[in-house]
């Protein structure tokens, strides 16, 4: 194929561009973290969570979420063998201090921790009018307090209802994936707090993380499949009644 | 020499154009800033900043560096795989300073959080009914929080140092 002037022409500020962003890929305050080198998500192991509450405390004391609101959060839920599709479903304060002891019935009874699904292709930083949302290039989604104008568009557009309105700061609120912890080598709060390993942080860049063979022999799912959110938090023995 | 005359408005309407151009240049200059555009759509500054926000929970590797003897009590039981500050909450600023004293959990709201009977949790997770178990004894009078199995050597209260 043969480059006229006019396509070299278009093309070279495009591959200048583009080198730039292949080049990013520092932050300032983490001189070792290189963001070009990870994407991030969640592994959520259904089957292991007992409901204590840990991960929704450990959040709010490490992030200093309001109270009543959450970044994260668990739900009970309760399906009856008669009707699968309709499941009783409770959040007592977001599970932060546990759970009602639950009587032996009917039906099954599990735990689901819920928080951002740090989506590839999200709806809450398409919607954003200013550019104070975005999907950062290793794969958190993240707010621009400075920058957000409060609107609460992102709230709205959000299909997990992961976001909220800082009561204090009138701007939009969500989970960081700890951005100020992984960036420095640490898990998140959530993750660390655990008691038995049901929430794990996962870098899909890194080769030598155990969710690449965790993924290759469990059937995990992401939460609405269908709104083709590009999510990352990947939900092992997911039932088919959770929302 | 008529045809020049005739589109000298247009140069000038074009000099205006460039003008307002010009400013708009300038303006954006100094009202967007420096890192918007860095990555993409927004302010590449902004993932700096919020990376720069101080941690609340050490971590275990922190904890471990010092206390290393309940690492070999932890190591060979049944709490092998919690973190310190599961349990202990966040110590960062003990972590950081260690003059700063932690306050010592107390078991019977601790063990409870987790242990309690209950039908919603896994079956095979260790449950007990705190009322019907220990008939009020403190959890720590048979067991040691670091290595909780019945089996383990019991050399104090919990092993805190």
């Amino acid at each position: 194929m043969n480059i006229s002037r006019r396509h070299m022409l278009i093309l070279l500020p495009a591959a200048a561009v583009a080198w730039k962003s292949v080049l990013a890929g520092t932050s300032e305050s983490s001189p070792n973290y290189k963001m070009s080198d990870h994407w991030w998500g969640m592994l959520i192991d259904i089957p292991k969570c007992i409901g204590c509450g840990n991960c929704v405390r450990a959040c709010q004391a490490e992030n200093d979420v309001p109270n009543g609101l959450f970044r994260t959060w668990v739900e009970r839920y309760h399906v009856s063998d008669e009707d699968m599709t309709s499941p009783e479903v409770i959040s007592p304060d977001g599970g932060k201090e546990g759970f009602p002891v639950a009587k032996e019935d009917q039906g099954k009874y599990f735990f689901v921790p819920k928080m951002c699904n740090h989506c590839a292709d999200s709806p809450c930083t398409q919607v954003c009018p200013v550019g104070a949302t975005f999907t950062g290039p290793d794969g958190v989604v993240l707010v621009d307090q400075t920058y957000c104008l409060g609107c609460a568009y992102c709230v709205q557009a959000c299909p997990y209802g992961c976001r909220y309105i800082h009561p204090v700061k009138k701007v939009a609120d969500k989970c960081t994936l700890c951005y100020h912890r992984i960036t420095k080598g640490l898990t998140t709060a959530c993750c660390e707090v655990c008691p038995t390993g049901a929430r794990q942080l996962a870098d899909l860049k890194d080769p030598n993380d155990p969710i690449h063979a965790f993924l290759k022999t469990h059937s995990v799912q992401v939460l609405k499949p269908q709104m083709a959110t590009g999510a990352k938090a990947f939900y092992n023995g997911l039932d088919g009644s959770v929302r | 020499m008529r045809v020049s005359k005739d589109v000298g408005h247009l140069f000038r309407f074009a000099g205006l154009f460039v003008l307002a151009f010009l400013v708009f240049l300038v303006v954006r200059h100094f009202v967007v800033p420096k890192t918007f555009g860095q990555y993409g759509h927004y302010r590449g500054a902004a993932m700096g900043e919020i990376a720069a926000r101080s941690v609340k929970f050490a971590g275990h590797e922190s904890c471990e560096a010092c206390h290393t003897d309940v690492v070999d009590k932890e190591k060979n039981g049944k709490h092998a795989h919690v973190n310190c500050e599961a349990c202990h909450g966040a110590l960062a600023q003990h972590a950081n300073d260690p003059t700063v004293k932690p306050v010592l959990p107390d078991t019977a709201v601790l063990c409870a959080r987790c242990h309690t009977a209950s039908a919603a949790k896994p079956k095979d997770f260790p449950q007990v009914d705190p009322a019907d178990h220990s008939q009020g004894l403190p959890c720590q009078t048979c067991h040691q929080p670091h290595n909780p199995g019945m089996d383990a050597p019991k050399t104090d209260a919990g092993g805190a140092k």
